[in-house]
């Protein structure tokens, strides 16, 4: 080959490379830029994925709301009738393991370290009820020193940055605007990723239809004005729930007036369940 | 009628909903077949990339085991789904904050570069089959060609750069999928026992030592049954693989267990109590005593003292059998376990696998061996043996 062509294809081959080299320089560019849009969107606070302005029906409007729940755990007798009026309500499976909502009881002993604790799907508490469809709690202390004792609602914390959002892979579980966390039932695969990922045990696999459930605040209901169904039949208030934009509502009066606080606030979850008269123990 | 859910029995204090077992040992296969997938690439990569020559009679098998292992990895998936016919609203629609979203696309995309890959590394092979025959299987490899027959030595070189590249691009795209894997343990917050920084990378380097091991099962049976000579040259080159990765693997289990302990956060009484409890047999003796620090004990032996001949077929061979079930137990322990441990940290769950069922261990046992099946039948079709004059072997 003489030397005239080789000079050529040198310089071709030259700026071949380095047309190659700007390329892989604005590929680079261009991915680096993605990721940076990308990050702040696959955070634990990304917003909401739901974007519809007005849901479920047409004179409800979700952005003139903005749900929260109040559980006074001074207040509450253990009757259980939460309990039972969620199940009937929202068509949760009636057996002792799967709830929308439950009761803890805190129990300390006299001479004991440890607190003692239980729910109404106890064996011991099935027992008493005699069925896995109506609960109540046994009165196994009755012969026991009890040196303090209460008890503790639980239900989905409708979190601000809800963990199980964040995992879902199909985006079937997501928070509304008036800041309730729901799933749909028609989109869901069953993964059960968001079982897992939920650090207060508030969700559960609905074998039967095959998707995940949880607490909706009873959605249905108080996008038509009504209260949840816990809250409707507590005998002592135990249950608050209202609009948070509403400065009067009884929610708003319920953090106003008590020092709340929430449950694992160390996840970072920003849970919207605010509780008050709990002990170092519940979490 | 028998009730379609498993309650778990518990003691101490556990949330209501947590009596029922969400993941089941489905779930710990899954991870399974995935890291052998990336373990098996590895082994490929080695000889293709980095020219480790004396893996050359384990290349396309490698390949082939890679594929296979793959092609089975959505398999207890879509069976643990309750919703399985929705399985594609995960990559139609994916929810881009979500670690689970992006599995479809990097599944289909691992599948296609294994198939694109094979189909340079057969190539010649496949040329040759169809011109040679004419029966139905003649059909199917002149298929196979996608119409190109040139196997000149020019074309040679560009199939050569092609699987190269090939290669390259699987080194990221299978040690990403298995270390995605184990993010998406390691970031969930809820569970004390996953939720750690180092689990990708544990459960990266427990596939590669998988992988590693079940080639070198492999080639050991393949040679047993084709009656030739291991090759010991590349049995070693095996062992000295696993011998490598099993150290690191140690090290970040050691380390990840030693951070849980010494971090020593609320909820540590639970795990101690668990670890030194229920765990003790499936994690210290299985998964540790007899599963890693056995055959690594007997590989450094083994190498200290150049031992060769059927001595080494033997303790290579059994060694490997060990480590894969060390890493099979490695994943049960991480998925199970940490689904005993309750959230609350303040009580432990039993697991009750049933034996039968869609996620039962039968089913488990099915899907594992799954993939050795289809193996045996693709080795029929693509032989991957290099002994032989197949011109398999570019």
């Amino acid at each position: 080959m003489s030397k005239q062509d080789t000079k050529p294809s040198l310089e071709a081959r030259r700026e071949f490379l380095s047309k190659l080299g700007r390329a892989a320089t604005c590929t680079g560019a261009a991915v680096g830029a993605a990721a940076l849009g990308v990050m702040p969107a696959v955070s634990a606070k990304s917003p909401p994925s739901a974007e519809a302005d007005s849901f479920p029906t047409k004179d409800y409007d979700w952005t003139k709301h903005q749900w929260a729940f109040g559980v006074d755990a001074t207040k509450c007798i253990g009757c259980l009738r939460c309990v039972e009026a969620c199940k009937h309500e929202n068509d949760v499976p009636r057996n002792a393991h799967q709830f929308r909502t439950w009761v803890e009881r805190y129990v300390h002993i006299e001479g004991e370290d440890a607190v003692r604790i239980d729910s109404q799907q106890d064996p011991v508490n099935i027992e008493a009820s005699g069925s896995e469809k109506e609960f109540r709690f046994a009165n196994r202390y009755k012969d026991a020193k009890v040196e303090k004792a209460f008890f503790v609602p639980k239900l989905c914390n409708h979190c601000t940055h809800p963990a199980c959002v964040q995992v879902c892979p199909t985006g079937a579980t997501y928070r509304t605007k008036d800041g309730v966390v729901l799933i749909d039932h028609d989109y869901c695969i069953g993964c059960r990723y968001c079982v897992q990922a939920c650090p207060y045990g508030a969700r559960y696999f609905n074998e039967e239809k095959g998707v995940s459930d949880k607490c909706t605040w009873c959605y249905h209901r108080i996008t038509k004005g009504l209260q949840p169904a816990c809250v409707e039949v507590c005998p002592v208030d135990a249950r608050v729930f209202g609009d948070t934009k509403d400065k009067e509502s009884p929610i708003s009066l319920f953090i106003r007036n008590n020092r709340v606080q929430v449950l694992r606030p160390e996840s970072g979850n920003a849970p919207n369940v605010f509780y008050v008269g709990i002990d170092k123990e519940v979490n | 009628m028998e009730p379609i859910i498993a309650f778990a029995p518990y003691t101490g204090w556990v949330y209501p909903n947590e009596t029922v077992f969400e993941w089941s040992v489905l779930i710990a296969v899954y991870p399974y077949l995935t890291g052998l997938v990336a373990g098996a690439f590895t082994v490929s990569s080695l000889y293709q990339v980095f020219g480790f020559e004396r893996l050359k009679p384990v290349a396309h098998l490698a390949l082939l085991t890679s594929l296979c292992c793959m092609i089975f990895v959505p398999t207890p998936l879509l069976l643990h789904l309750g919703h399985p016919e929705r399985a594609f609203n995960s990559t139609i629609t994916p929810h881009l904050t979500s670690a689970m979203a992006a599995f479809g696309f990097f599944a289909s995309f691992y599948v296609a570069l294994l198939m694109l890959e094979g189909w340079f590394a057969y190539r010649p092979f496949i040329v040759e089959q169809a011109q040679k025959r004419t029966d139905l299987l003649g059909r199917f490899y002149r298929l196979l060609t996608l119409g190109s027959y040139d196997v000149s030595e020019h074309a040679m070189r560009y199939d050569k750069k092609w699987i190269f590249a090939l290669a390259v691009i699987g080194i990221p795209a299978a040690h990403g999928l298995h270390g995605y894997v184990g993010f998406m343990y390691g970031s969930l917050k809820a569970r004390e026992w996953w939720s750690s920084d180092l689990m990708p990378v544990i459960f990266l380097f427990s596939a590669i030592i998988s992988g590693v091991s079940l080639l070198a099962v492999l080639y050991v049976t393949s040679c047993k049954l084709r009656k030739i000579a291991v090759d010991l040259a590349c049995l070693k080159g095996l062992a000295y693989t696993i011998w490598a990765f099993i150290m690191v693997a140690l090290v970040l289990e050691g380390l990840e267990f030693a951070n849980i302990v010494y971090k020593g956060r609320e909820g540590v009484d639970v795990i101690m109590q668990y670890v030194t409890g229920p765990l003790l047999i499936p994690y210290f003796i299985l998964q540790f005593a007899i599963g890693a620090i056995t055959p690594f004990l007997w590989l450094s032996y083994m190498i200290w003292r150049g031992t060769t001949g059927k001595a080494l077929v033997v303790g290579v061979t059994v060694c490997a059998i060990l480590v894969l079930f060390s890493v099979f137990m490695m994943r049960w322990n991480v998925v199970i376990g940490g689904q005993e441990i309750s959230k609350t940290g303040k009580g432990l769950l039993s697991y009750q696998m049933p034996f039968f069922g869609k996620e039962g261990a039968l089913m488990a046992i099915i899907l594992t061996l799954a993939p050795l099946g289809l193996l045996y039948i693709l080795t029929r079709l693509f032989p991957p043996w290099a002994d032989e004059a197949t011109h398999a072997h570019s």
